[in-house]
């Protein structure tokens, strides 16, 4: 493969009524491997996705949250959140997961992964996208 | 006749939520569960659908809320938290079930 | 296939990964090794707890690039590449090494 792509992955639904959020986040992972530009955006119940202090403890479920936090060491740095989407729901970026990663060639220094974007914003990241793919 | 309607949908994605709390009459109760949930949250776009609603009674299954990291002081004034043995408490004190999935 | 350690018996998928990770106990380590012919040192097992403990953490069995980049920052970098770690998991240290360590097959091996 010689040329790098830029993939959008678009996460719309919340996290553990269907089983879109973590297709998605296995199909993240797997397209990792490939070394392409990645990144993901969070509209719409999508922003659910990466609430912080989730715990599915009584509900049988697989938590996978914590999962979100291993996308900075498949070298997914760029998380779109949209604002709108936010604001709907009566939430703020405080009440997401601090998602980081850690960038090799300035000693693993830490840094923020989420960047909260306008639909606007994120409406032009999806046209410079080459593949946008939809969960 | 009394009803315990239940919404299982986001607000946000689907209309059960306000389609249960249209024919939510006096007397009536919701419960939210699953993706529901959400739709007991104060601060929304929709919240004011849910909270207007007078003399229906609001529930939201805990163990749902919990998984999805939805604290309970964000949940609109008067909601009340049940587990799954009050899920089946109201289930059996109402008169019928309408599940609006 | 199931398999027999410590006396008792652990249901394996196809592909010989443990079904049950909370099943796991180091005996079972030591028999997937011994049936791969390899005998577990203690650099075998400090990657098979590393494993261990980035499965708690993020609830998924890394990729081998991302194992062996992790490795490195953790546990330096003459252990953080490739050659070392197929040394120790000649079938792969992504596959073998999550085999034992009772993980399932890594999220991005392909």
């Amino acid at each position: 493969m010689s040329e790098t792509k830029k993939f959008m992955y678009l996460n719309r639904r919340p996290p553990y009524g269907t089983i879109y959020a973590w297709e998605s986040l296995e199909v993240v992972l797997i397209g990792a491997a490939f070394e392409q530009d990645v990144s993901l955006a969070f509209l719409d119940d999508g922003v659910y996705q990466i609430m912080k202090g989730q715990d599915t403890g009584e509900v049988d479920m697989k938590n996978f949250s914590p999962t979100y936090s291993a996308l900075g060491d498949y070298e997914v740095t760029k998380l779109y959140v949209e604002k709108e989407s936010l604001e709907e729901r009566g939430l703020s970026i405080d009440d997401l997961m601090h998602l980081t990663w850690e960038d090799e060639d300035e000693d693993w220094a830490e840094k923020d992964s989420i960047q909260v974007v306008t639909r606007a914003e994120l409406a032009k990241l999806m046209d410079e996208q080459d593949v946008v793919f939809s969960f | 006749m009394s009803i315990l309607h239940t919404v299982n949908k986001s607000p946000f994605e689907k209309s059960s939520m306000a389609s249960a709390m249209a024919h939510a009459a006096d007397g009536s109760a919701v419960l939210f569960y699953e993706d529901g949930v959400y739709a007991a949250t104060k601060g929304t776009s929709l919240s004011d659908t849910v909270s207007s609603a007078d003399g229906v009674k609001l529930y939201v299954l805990g163990p749902d809320l919990k998984a999805r990291g939805v604290a309970e002081d964000r949940l609109i004034d008067g909601v009340q938290v049940v587990d799954y043995t009050g899920f089946v408490d109201l289930a059996t004190e109402y008169d019928k079930v309408v599940a609006w999935v | 296939m199931p398999i027999e350690a410590n006396g008792k018996t652990f249901e394996t998928d196809e592909e010989g990964y443990l079904v049950n990770l909370s099943d796991w106990e180091p005996a079972i380590a030591e028999v997937m090794a011994a049936q791969d012919e390899l005998e577990l040192t203690d650099e075998h097992w400090e990657i098979i707890n590393f494993l261990r403990e980035y499965y708690d953490e993020y609830q998924i069995a890394p990729a081998v690039r991302v194992l062996t980049k992790a490795v490195g920052k953790k546990l330096g970098k003459d252990k953080g590449n490739s050659k070392y770690l197929y040394s120790l998991f000649p079938y792969g240290p992504g596959k073998q090494a999550c085999r034992f360590a009772g993980l399932p097959k890594p999220t991005g091996c392909i």
